[in-house]
């Protein structure tokens, strides 16, 4: 399955690329190269050959770990991604860790107060938090935060190894940023989850039987309306990965998708191909746990 | 149909979504017919004002009149995002209706490719797709409209897969109908309904997918009065004034917020069991 993806995504990466209207060759020689230059670099980096060999020879190439080198700096792009992979993955798992937090017991509140003022508020913190993209609430909170009150620096990355406090203080804002929508989204899913279960005959029938409410809700309804969370939490990895770039961009961290967007601004073809192989990799592998994990929870599902 | 419309306007999501959704298509059409100044007119003498009489929101950093410009470009902002919406609705729809018609392998083919596209998070999508095609207002369209298909094709397949088992559906098989009047009369109204709903709520993500894609300097250009690119060329003057970036702000905010209400309103008034 994994591997299906990844041979679709890698499809859709080389041919994109492809189609890019970047030339290889004069990327590296500039625009000035002698015309002999060109066709003598383009004989050693295999541009002459028909579009699938050089699709094969890619593929090969990657599947062994070399992800080719970077057209801009001619260095090997595999290492410099997955070391900015690390910061983003630091920020992603940081971000959905806020939001587990908070989003879940949001939820729960909600469903239990169906209909009364706790529910309207957290309804309305939902809608709040899904009216903005990324980068206008990381502007105002660099506004808010960083020039007007002058709590938190603005933009920048420090390595928590090298000043753990700094660092963390770095990540603070861009970390509520990314996790807004992400607890708009997953608080109103475990709402409405929660809100069927309780309505099920199985949570009367246990009521009835003579079970606190608190008791009904802990041991019986949570454990049912939890289980789809980690299905929509892995989705939702897929619209993480999309904030991870602006938010990246706008706090100037040197994460992944920084790379990718300076990658793409500058048509550097191996770059993007493996930014993009390497996200959507990550995306996937998310998905396949949380599907393994979903079934080991839930005796019901059988997977072949 | 009335009905329809009462029950919308009885749930509070629906008769505020409604409201905001109404409030901004007149100003699509209306808006620069009342715009009160031009908005490229550039007033080195009024930059950064506040609101006043004259400038009602205030002035940027050109000093043009922040009103004028929001009244203007929410035609650039809000009828793009619809238009992709609706293009890629309607690839999805189609994708997902065959996918779910030829059932078998080739069901499970497709289904397997789309949730490999997918796996591309929609906004890299939407990057690769414009660098592609060069940074302009109808590439974004056609960026996002790619990017939001496989989604829409997975929920329509979905949605129809579970249409053609309904006891509805089997009771017009066995009463004799045709083919025809069974996708017309029983199944069509039941799929367009929650693809509806999808699409609405989905219009406020296309906005943030434009106004994102224009910030990153890939959609609109300067000088159009794009919201998202105006909250990008603000970021530098925030300082100065906070209006300039507030305002354009506070627009996709009831853009986004208005569609995401009346989708969920639509829902409700769609399915009155719930």
């Amino acid at each position: 399955m994994i591997v299906y993806t990844l041979f679709v995504v890698s499809l859709i990466v080389f041919a994109i690329t492809q189609v890019l209207p970047a030339d290889a060759a004069v990327m590296m020689l500039g625009e000035n190269a002698t015309q002999e230059a060109l066709d003598a670099l383009r004989a050693t980096m295999g541009l002459n050959a028909p579009i699938w060999q050089q699709y094969l020879t890619w593929l090969w190439h990657v599947v062994q770990g070399d992800l080719g080198t970077s057209l801009r700096t001619g260095q090997p792009v595999g290492p410099v991604m997955f070391e900015a992979l690390g910061r983003s993955l630091l920020l992603a798992f940081l971000s959905i860790g806020l939001m587990l937090v908070l989003a879940i017991p949001l939820g729960i509140i909600a469903a239990i107060r169906r209909g009364k003022v706790a529910d309207m508020v957290v309804s309305l913190i939902s809608y709040a938090g899904v009216a903005l993209p990324e980068f206008v609430t990381a502007t105002i909170a660099v506004l808010f935060f960083a020039d007007w009150l002058k709590w938190l620096p603005p933009t920048g990355y420090v390595p928590l190894t090298e000043d753990f406090s700094r660092g963390i203080a770095h990540l603070v804002l861009p970390v509520c940023v990314i996790s807004i929508i992400l607890i708009a989204h997953v608080s109103r899913m475990v709402r409405s989850e929660l809100v069927d279960v309780l309505h099920t005959d199985y949570i009367r029938a246990a009521r009835l039987k003579g079970i606190s409410r608190g008791q009904v809700l802990r041991r019986h309804a949570l454990r049912n309306a939890l289980l789809p969370t980690i299905t929509i939490v892995a989705l939702d990895v897929g619209y993480l990965l999309g904030g991870v770039i602006v938010v990246e961009e706008i706090f100037a961290i040197p994460g992944i998708g920084r790379q990718l967007i300076v990658a793409i601004q500058a048509r550097d073809l191996p770059a993007i191909q493996a930014g993009v192989l390497i996200m959507a990799a990550t995306y996937s592998i998310v998905n396949f746990i949380a599907d393994i994990l979903y079934a080991w929870l839930d005796k019901r599902i059988q997977y072949d | 149909m009335i009905d329809f419309t009462k029950r919308l306007l009885k749930t509070p999501q629906g008769a505020i979504g409604i409201f905001l959704v109404v409030f901004v298509l007149l100003v699509v059409v209306f808006g620069p017919l009342v715009a009160p100044h031009d908005p490229e007119k550039l007033s080195p003498l009024a930059r950064y004002k506040g609101p006043s009489l004259t400038y009602w929101l205030g002035t940027d950093q050109y000093g043009r009149d922040i009103f004028s410009r929001l009244l203007i470009g929410a035609r650039a902002t809000v009828v793009m995002a619809v238009l992709a919406t609706i293009v890629g609705t309607l690839i999805g729809a189609l994708i997902g209706t065959a996918s779910a018609f030829l059932g078998g392998r080739a069901d499970e083919l497709i289904m397997r490719t789309i949730d490999a596209v997918m796996s591309i998070p929609s906004l890299l999508f939407a990057l690769l797709v414009v660098n592609l095609l060069g940074s302009s207002t109808v590439n974004a369209l056609v960026a996002v409209a790619i990017a939001f298909a496989p989604g829409m094709a997975r929920i329509t397949r979905s949605v129809a897969l579970s249409v053609r088992k309904q006891d509805y559906v089997n009771a017009a098989v066995a009463r004799g109908e045709s083919a025809g009047y069974i996708i017309r009369r029983e199944m069509l109204p039941n799929v367009i309904a929650p693809i509806i709903v999808e699409m609405t709520i989905r219009v406020s993500f296309a906005v943030m997918l434009f106004a994102t894609l224009s910030f990153l300097g890939l959609g609109a250009q300067p000088p159009a009065a794009e919201w998202g690119l105006m909250v990008s060329e603000a970021r530098r003057y925030m300082h100065l004034s906070a209006g300039i970036l507030i305002w354009p702000s506070v627009a996709i905010a009831i853009v986004a917020v208005g569609f995401n209400l009346l989708g969920d309103g639509l829902r409700d008034a769609l399915n009155p069991r719930a």
